[in-house]
């Protein structure tokens, strides 16, 4: 099943925040569909729509990596399933 | 993107900063298959039909809170009614239904579980009267298990001698939890037009024209509300308010829109209802009161509370009547004392008085709830306000309630403390005057006129 999710990050700009949750999502075979990202007062910012392939990865193992990353990095780091973000915002 | 960054901050937002949450995912049982003239075979049936319908409701609701990343706060359970098991039972003393319950519930994880209950609005069955009888020993002696009677509807007027019972029944139960401030009395409510698919407690029944099994949810969302008015300027006007809450309402009720499907998807079981009433918790920032206050009242209870909650409970219904096609339960904002920070702030200072919160319970859902009063207050007196409740309810053709908690051994200005979501309340002063007379001639309180509304 797959399964289109929201990821949001947010926390203090550093080195290596895209290639360290890009590794982490690679190796969950998590496919990016799209980025926003952006840096406010030396705050990062970033939003991905991506696709979790739960046949390879379940949704579970994916947030429990992207904890991990989030530990690393000091990031506040959100794996959300894309429907509830249709359901509030879209009618 | 399909989503803007923005919408997605302001979803998070809401979970993290103003306490968004799912208030509760209720599962409604059917225990008609339970019934049996030996009351240990009803208590066996209904401990393994309720382990065995909810057995994965827990862990699939906790799922869900996971993968959408917004908080289920409770699950929960409501019941068929145990006076209609109670009838055909060869005892007459049937707590040991609440036991089972109690148990029942403790295996599945489930926060409360609501069903001890019976609805005796034009009269009372043996059922009625032994389930009513036991519910002082069935409140004392569980932990979990919630109770309710309904007294009045709309088309029986208000059983004046089921009315008397209950007060006493409220009395006795405070009295023999008299240790823990009184909690029975926090786990029972009496009901006016009692509805048959509420996901909240202490007021939850499975009601007979429910299928055998399904989800019903209860949104909620007081903070985000809150925060959405406070983030108007002052000279906002009404209509301007109105809206602004409409469009919170409507994101709010999504959320639990998709919760109840998908939890309903995923266990296999009828979705039910989305109940759209505004719930709050003892909670920084999660209260009712704090809504009326951003609105522009200087404390909750204070001249224009009742105005402002009308705007508030009208605006949170029609956001949410757009949000979801399978609206049910109480779906109003919820008044309660003792969960709600800003409520008992504004009875503390005398802002609040029990006669302006049954003013308010006219507009709202559901009517005079966990509110603590003297420990002597008599049953004539209980009997007085929870009839002046049941009568807003059956005029007005709405469901009302009273959750009074007559906190044995403390007086005006001690507290009733419970933690968790029941929070805590100061106790309120309560006019003298009812009388004896008034409480004692029971009969029934006809019905009033649907025509000549005035």
């Amino acid at each position: 099943m797959k399964t289109p999710a929201i990821l949001s990050v947010l926390g203090e700009d550093r080195v290596g925040i895209v290639a360290a949750i890009s590794n982490a999502l690679a190796e969950a075979s998590v496919n990016i569909e799209d980025i926003r990202q952006t840096i406010i007062s030396g705050i990062f910012s970033m939003t991905m729509l991506v696709t979790v392939d739960e046949e390879k990865t379940p949704f579970e193992e994916v947030q429990s990596r992207l904890d991990t990353v989030a530990q690393d990095l000091g990031m506040q780091i959100t794996l959300q399933r894309e429907d509830v973000f249709r359901y509030m915002h879209r009618i | 993107m399909r989503f803007e960054p923005d919408e997605v901050v302001e979803t998070l937002t809401m979970v993290m900063q103003q306490s968004l949450d799912i208030r509760t995912v209720t599962m409604g049982l059917s225990l008609s298959c339970c019934a049996d003239p030996d009351l240990d075979v009803v208590a066996r049936n209904i401990y393994d039909r309720v382990t065995t319908a909810a057995e994965r409701l827990v862990p699939t609701a906790e799922a869900l809170e996971r993968e959408y990343g917004i908080p289920i706060v409770n699950k929960r359970i409501s019941v068929t009614p145990i006076a209609q098991l109670a009838s055909s039972v060869n005892a007459y003393d049937v707590s040991a239904l609440a036991l089972a319950l109690d148990r029942a519930a403790k295996e599945v994880g489930v926060d409360f579980i609501g069903g001890f209950s019976a609805l005796v609005q034009k009269g009372t069955t043996d059922g009625d009267v032994k389930l009513m009888a036991s519910i002082p020993s069935a409140l004392a002696s569980t932990q979990r298990v919630c109770a309710s009677v309904n007294v009045a509807s709309t088309r029986a007027g208000i059983n004046m001698d089921a009315v008397l019972t209950m007060a006493e029944a409220i009395k006795q139960t405070a009295e023999l939890t008299a240790e823990n401030d009184s909690i029975g009395a926090a786990k029972l409510v009496v009901f006016a037009n009692m509805v048959e698919d509420n996901p909240f407690m202490a007021g939850a029944i499975h009601g007979p024209g429910e299928a055998s099994e399904v989800i019903n949810v209860g949104i909620s969302g007081p903070g985000v509300v809150r925060a959405v008015v406070s983030s108007l300027p002052d000279d906002a006007d009404l209509t301007t308010v109105a809206e602004a809450i409409k469009t919170t309402s409507f994101k709010i009720t999504r959320a639990g829109e998709l919760v109840a499907g998908e939890a309903s998807r995923r266990l296999g079981v009828q979705m039910g209802i989305v109940d759209l009433s505004l719930a709050p918790t003892p909670a920084e920032g999660d209260s009712v009161a704090e809504i009326l206050e951003a609105i522009g009242v200087g404390m909750a209870g204070g001249p224009g509370s009742t105005a402002a909650l009308a705007l508030l409970n009208d605006a949170v219904k029609k956001g949410g009547a757009m949000g979801t096609s399978s609206i049910g339960g109480l779906s109003g904002a919820f008044i309660p004392v003792s969960e709600d920070a800003g409520m008992i702030r504004a009875a503390e200072q005398g802002a609040l008085t029990i006669e302006k919160l049954e003013a308010m319970t006219a507009v709202c859902s559901v009517g005079l709830d966990m509110i603590a009063v003297p420990g002597d207050t008599t049953v004539e007196t209980l009997v007085g306000i929870i009839a002046d409740e049941c009568a807003i309810g059956v005029v007005n053709s709405k469901t009302t309630a009273s959750r009074i908690i007559p906190a044995v051994g403390k007086s005006v200005g001690d507290r009733v403390s419970y933690g968790g979501l029941l929070g805590e309340a100061p106790v309120m002063p309560v006019n003298q005057y009812a009388g004896t007379v008034f409480a004692r001639r029971g009969g029934r309180l006809p019905a009033p006129l649907q025509s000549l509304r005035n």
